[in-house]
């Protein structure tokens, strides 16, 4: 018997009309999708390891219509995306609907192809038909195989081989309130040709409080010699349950870097499966995830090891306040034959409640030789002395606290290039820091 | 300024201050000496409002308040500074960053408006001369990866900065050679004035060769056993500390 959740997706499913259908390998991928989805429903609390730390049980016994009919209509202020450092073109995307209306797509620089979804698919579906006939079968793979299913926009992104996109592109999820709890699914496909460049910011923003279920799933290739920067934002609404899978292909001398900070949402999961295919490709993340409340946020990062010479530099900083509960799931495997590969794995987590926890769980799988490999992960308090220290010269208790903990998790975003970005990013997570006195009960 | 009166201090079950007293004026400079384990880390801290340090005995009154029951960056906002005889390195906090916040909350908790980055920069290359520190430490995290000495002279920039009533300098002579030494005293000697004290631990004669005081006490198994004036040092240091023991059977006793 399928659960509310399932159920309510299965039945909407039946009654949408998504973009492209009649195209007939779509409907079938779409089709085979939502079988698959419904036949193993939501991963259970036990027996999937990729969900051993979040629970869908309270998930399951929700119902979310899908996709927002006023979506067109939802005034949204321009100030819930505007980011300093970005200025490139933007994709708007409201309650998971295109807006070309807040989008900013005219004047494209030279190499760069960038458009909806689905306008894509009615031009010409063939290109992506690789990426979205694929099927999801792993356990624990629902939400992918539901974004299959029922995806109704997107971002396509191409840039041409050779081509340096200087100026950021900005794809901006938009949480807008609405008459329902409203369900969205977004699939982006980013393709790099060899040596092509580009700078992209993803970003997840609230226009009020919005309760609902996102759904984001994005494919990046990257040529030979491709260069990819990705800074990540997630700021959504309060209440909102938001999943992002990215997966990451890498061919050889291809590098991509990715700056995450993961600020809103009630429920979120955010996936990160990189596969260094190529020999010399480099994946480099740095991310930071801040929670308090009752929020639970989970990061997974799984990456792949190919080619030889490979290398990849994770670090990863976590806090969490008050009730809430933060994830992180780091893997590295470095596949037979990988040799030469140069992977790096930190992950240090501050508890700042006695009711918060973090859950960190690093792992290491060498098949190769010749492998540098090496993984940390901590859970920790600020440090008593470094607090006393700050109060002694006059700095109150929550402001050193506070002070503190920005510090801990400043290695992970002052690597970015952008600095304007970098500093809004700092301004950000500043900003969501406890300042809690003494009166205040944990 | 200071009146500490017959003070115990437990410190993890261990009572480390026995029935100190110590009366401290405005203007004056005191030296407190002992041997290792004799307690001059524990006042510091215990004036400073350092967790951990039980007061189960006895007073500390502070410009006619109970020092004790203040927090620790209200009794820095008060005008006491600890100088550290281990400065805390901490990483990613900018030193400039540090010592602005740290000044703008002591003079909101005293009600003074806060001081502007220009005019805060401004402070800050006026106190650079005195302590003759170079300005590429302050664009450092506090403390990190300085050398033994420049956390020391960091220490003292802090205070001259912060601009203090109540100065105490744990051990600032420990791990110093003598020119870090004469620096960080003359530092010391530029900030004394008639409205500021000085209590200046330390393990060594040496460095009250540099800041010459007013008193000095010989602290011991967690009182003072012997005060004097700066003669009394000279003493200390021509004798040793089993010097006082036998002049104390007190602390004989107990040792």
């Amino acid at each position: 018997m399928s659960s509310p959740f399932v159920q309510a997706m299965v039945d909407a499913a039946a009654l949408a009309r998504l973009p492209g259908s009649g195209i007939a390998w779509l409907d079938a991928a779409r089709r085979e999708s939502l079988v698959a989805f419904a036949a193993a429903g939501l991963p259970p609390p036990r027996g999937v390891e990729a969900w051993r730390y979040t629970s869908l049980r309270p998930l399951e016994q929700r119902r979310f219509a899908l996709g927002d009919a006023h979506a067109a209509a939802r005034a949204v202020d321009a100030a819930a995306w505007a980011l300093p450092g970005v200025d490139g073109p933007r994709m708007v995307f409201v309650n998971g609907a295109f807006r070309a209306d807040l989008s900013a797509l005219d004047a494209l620089p030279a190499g760069l192809t960038l458009l909806p979804l689905s306008r894509a698919l009615a031009e010409d579906a063939e290109p992506l038909r690789f990426f979205l006939s694929r099927m999801y079968r792993a356990r624990g793979d629902a939400f992918a195989s539901l974004n299959s299913a029922l995806a109704a926009d997107g971002a396509v992104l191409r840039v041409a081989p050779g081509a340096r996109v200087a100026a950021p592109v900005h794809l901006v999820f938009v949480g807008a309130p609405a008459e329902a709890e409203l369900a969205w699914h977004a699939r982006c496909l980013i393709e790099l040709g060899e040596g092509a460049e580009l700078e992209l910011v993803e970003h997840h923003a609230a226009a009020g409080a919005a309760p609902h279920f996102g759904n984001l799933l994005a494919d990046y290739v990257l040529r030979e010699r491709a260069r990819l920067g990705l800074a990540v934002l997630q700021d959504g609404a309060a209440a909102a349950t938001l999943f992002r899978r990215a997966e990451l292909r890498l061919d050889a001398a291809a590098t991509a870097t990715l700056h995450a900070l993961e600020l809103g949402g009630a429920l979120v999961r955010h996936e990160v499966h990189a596969s260094l295919d190529g020999d010399g490709a480099r994946f480099d993340t740095r991310g930071v995830f801040a929670v308090r409340g009752r929020q639970h946020v989970d990061t997974r990062l799984h990456v792949e090891h190919r080619g030889r010479d490979t290398a990849g530099d994770a670090l990863w900083r976590g806090i969490a306040d008050e009730r809430a509960r933060g994830v992180f799931q780091g893997t590295i495997v470095v596949a037979r034959g990988a040799d030469g590969a140069d992977a790096r794995l930190g992950n240090k987590n501050l508890l700042l409640s006695p009711q918060a926890e973090i859950d960190t769980k690093p792992v290491l799988e060498i098949h190769a030789d010749e492998v540098k490999a090496s993984h940390g992960a901590t859970v920790g308090q600020l440090d008593e002395r470094s607090l006393f220290y700050l109060r002694s010269r006059g700095v109150p208790l929550a402001a050193a606290r506070s002070l503190l903990t920005y510090a801990f998790c400043r290695a992970a975003l002052d690597s970015l290039p952008n600095a304007p970005l970098a500093e809004h990013l700092g301004a950000c997570l500043l900003a969501r820091l406890p300042i809690r006195s003494e009166e205040t009960p944990p | 300024m200071l009146k500490i009166e017959n003070l115990h201090v437990r410190v993890a079950g261990r009572e480390i201050l026995r029935g100190l007293s110590l009366e401290v004026n405005a203007g004056e400079v005191h030296a407190i000496m002992g041997p290792n384990g004799a307690g001059k880390s524990t006042l510091g801290n215990v004036l400073a409002g350092r967790d951990g340090y039980e007061v189960t005995k006895g007073s500390v009154t502070y410009d006619g308040r109970n020092l004790l029951e203040l927090d620790p960056e209200q009794r820095a906002g008060e005008g006491v500074f600890l100088a550290f005889q281990y400065p805390v390195e901490i990483p990613g906090v900018n030193n400039t960053y540090f010592l602005r916040t740290a000044l703008n909350a002591q003079r909101k908790y005293r009600g003074e408006p806060e001081l502007d980055s220009m005019q805060f920069l401004k402070l800050v290359r006026e106190k650079l001369k005195v302590m003759q520190i170079s300005d590429e430490l302050l664009h450092r995290a506090v403390n990190e990866g300085f050398s033994g000495g420049e956390k020391k002279r960091n220490e003292i920039f802090q205070m001259a900065l912060l601009e203090p009533k109540l100065a105490i300098l744990d051990e600032t002579d420990s791990g110093l050679d003598i020119d870090a030494l004469k620096q960080v005293a003359e530092g010391v000697n530029a900030l004394r004035s008639p409205e500021r004290a000085f209590i200046v631990v330390t393990h060594y004669q040496r460095l009250l060769d540099y800041i010459v005081p007013d008193f000095v006490h010989v602290l011991a198994d967690g009182r003072i056993v012997e005060s004097g004036d700066k003669t009394l040092a000279l003493k200390l240091e021509e004798h040793g500390y089993a010097w006082v023991a036998e002049r104390s059977p007190v602390a004989e006793a107990r040792a």
